[in-house]
């Protein structure tokens, strides 16, 4: 028995799953924008896919493979005013920020996962209302993708999603097994209930198969039981100074991180020098000053220092605060690196297997 | 004003200002609000300056001074320099206070006091140091090294002579360079540690200085038979946010904004990136 979020009611398994057909997608996508403004993603450039608003739902690419940012851009955009102040005035308290709501279509798993990582970090004793006020306003619609040689959520365990969505899709012969998760899923579908229909036996078995099938897709593992003891054990090794070498500082791998959260924070005058905005950016640990104070002393002088960091924070230390790696494994800073530094390659070399070594690009 | 937002500065005035040294400068603030700041000794403030910036600067006055509080901050950036401009009436933004204290009212009741500050992390201790007067009945011997590069560097000079007339109070200053009116210690700060008699399980220590002090200091602390329980280390990182979230003052897995600045010694001996 599934359970209903909005009534609290047992609702029948059957009711919570529906199919629609390919064809009828795209009429489904531009009907829920009564709902909202739809987001998905498109081709930019051959091959490169980003989440943009879909004016035009035909441009929806339905088996994009993982887009150029993952969709945190929404939630926690890479630049921010957090409140505006004048010189006379002082500080004035932001107006809300944009509560508009939003439709995201074709999440895939590892991006759910990582934005349920977000919203750990985000929350806590200082609870973070930009954020949480945009989280509060974004309808997600899932996509079960198909891994690429570059995937390795499977080892970090967001291959799957269980949650976090509002509905999930999954690609059967021409149409999708839809997975209703929340009341808010069921409202998308029962405004437009036309263009879906019942499962059926026939559906159920197509959907295991293609559960099964992409199982087994998976080409890289990374063994993750005991890689937190194991990079404790090497934080001396020689494979940090090499690394350190190899990186070029250039904080791609954060930009594009479904779960890198650090900022930096500065304020903007306006041209009449009396008021102005406090802006919030995205920084990266990997950046040369991140750690450095202001009397100068660099707590992080050495690169490798910086890139060892970044490593041991998102598998050793937000383990140990969060329970989980903050890594949901979508391969992104694997495929951005301009050294061609492969997270795969370093968690080998550390456990002492042998690592071919090949281009990541 | 009530702040729902952690990010939005509440306003504070400077009530006075007084030049310490060629590059440090005392401070004394208000909250326009008119509550206490409801700080510890060891805490820091975000102080803002509007259209320059924000930076995290210790608190040296102690709680048992209702009012106000003050700070002493070296001109070394934008927001500092800033700072150094502005004049009594002015107004700055103020967030916090943040991170945590030295343990005044806990592990350091009852117990002999050793501080071993150098340079301008006497500013933060010396908040502990006024409420140890303040409080004097509970606490045992109160030990204070200072030590700074030159006798021009020394920050609270009629503080420390006042202190150094307290009974139970020991004083001793070092400089790394004298000049011909210096006519103290000269050398650097763990030369002061053979000089004073401590028990050792009677004795909390406080450490704070730049951060190459901290491993000779302890060095001298664990020769003198010092437990790393009662060593507390407040350590100097970026903390730009405050709140735990921005990551520059990272220390592995440690926020020093929110876990620090002041730890017990036993608890980050090990973390890596500490000292």
């Amino acid at each position: 028995m599934g359970h209903s979020e909005l009534t609290g009611e047992l609702i029948p398994r059957h009711l919570n799953v529906r199919v629609i057909a390919k064809d009828n997608l795209e009429t489904f996508l531009g009907g829920l924008r009564e709902f909202g403004e739809v987001f998905g993603p498109v081709e930019k450039e051959r091959g490169a896919y980003i989440y943009a608003q879909l004016t035009d739902v035909k441009n929806v690419v339905q088996d994009a493979q993982r887009t150029v940012l993952p969709p945190k851009k929404y939630l926690y955009p890479q630049k921010e005013e957090l409140f505006r102040f004048s010189t006379q005035e002082g500080y004035r308290k932001p107006e809300s920020v944009d509560k508009g709501r939003k439709i995201l279509f074709g999440v895939h798993p590892c991006d759910i996962h990582g934005l349920s990582i977000l919203d750990k970090v985000f929350a806590g004793r200082y609870h973070e209302p930009r954020y949480f006020d945009r989280r509060d306003n974004l309808i997600i619609i899932g996509m079960n993708c198909l891994p690429d040689e570059r995937c390795f959520c499977y080892s970090m365990g967001t291959d799957w999603v269980e949650k976090g969505f509002d509905l999930f899709l999954t690609e059967l012969e021409d149409s999708y097994f839809v997975k209703i998760g929340t009341s808010c899923g069921e409202d998308l579908v029962h405004a437009q209930a036309e263009l879906f229909r019942p499962v059926t036996d026939e559906d159920i078995q197509l959907y295991k198969e293609r559960v099964n099938e992409r199982n087994k897709m998976f080409v890289n593992r990374v063994e993750l039981a005991n890689l937190p003891q194991i990079l404790e054990l090497e934080y001396e090794s020689e494979v940090w100074e090499e690394l350190g070498r190899k990186c070029l500082s250039c904080g791609a791998c954060s930009a594009v991180c479904p779960t890198c959260y650090c900022y930096e924070v500065y304020d903007v005058l306006d041209l009449n020098v009396e008021t102005g905005s406090r802006i919030r950016r995205w920084d990266a640990c990997l950046f040369k000053d991140f750690a450095k104070v202001a009397g100068g002393h660099n707590f992080r002088e050495e690169r490798s220092t910086r890139v060892k960091h970044r490593f041991y924070h998102k598998q050793v230390t937000f383990v140990e605060e969060f329970g989980r790696p903050s890594c949901v494994g979508c391969g992104r800073c694997v495929t951005q690196c301009p050294a061609g530094i492969n997270l795969i390659d370093v968690f080998k070399e550390i456990r002492g297997e042998k690592v071919v070594h090949k281009s990541a690009r | 004003m009530s702040n729902q937002d952690i990010y939005v500065p509440q306003p504070a005035t400077l009530l006075k200002k007084q030049p310490m040294t060629e590059y440090e400068t005392f401070y004394e603030f208000k909250l326009d609000s008119g509550c206490e700041l409801g700080h510890g000794p060891g805490q820091f403030l975000e102080i803002s300056v509007p259209g320059i910036g924000e930076a995290p600067i210790s608190i040296s006055s102690s709680p048992t001074q209702a009012g106000i509080f003050q700070m002493v901050v070296r001109r070394v950036g934008n927001v500092t320099t800033a700072l150094s401009k502005l004049g009594p009436g002015d107004k700055v933004g103020v967030r916090g206070p943040f991170g945590t204290k030295f343990p005044v009212d806990e592990v350091m009741k009852g117990k002999d006091i050793l501080l071993v500050c150098g340079g301008i992390g006497l500013v933060p201790v010396r908040s502990a140091i006024n409420y140890i007067l303040d409080n004097r009945r509970d606490y045992g011997r109160l030990t204070i090294l200072y030590g700074v590069k030159t006798p021009a560097d020394r920050l609270f000079a009629e503080e420390l002579a006042q202190w150094k007339a307290t009974p139970e109070v020991t004083v001793l200053e070092t400089v790394d360079r004298g000049d011909e009116a210096w006519d103290g210690h000269v050398g650097v700060i763990t030369t002061l540690l053979p000089l004073v008699q401590i028990n050792p399980a009677q004795t909390i220590a406080v450490i704070c200085g730049p951060p190459v002090m901290y491993r000779f200091v302890l060095k001298e602390l664990a020769k003198m038979a010092m437990e790393d329980e009662s060593i507390f280390v407040s350590l100097e990182r970026r903390m730009k946010c405050g709140v735990g979230k921005c990551g520059h003052c990272q220390m592995n897995d440690l926020y020093v904004c929110q876990k620090g600045p002041v730890f017990k010694y036993s608890e980050i001996k090990e973390v890596m990136e500490a000292i």
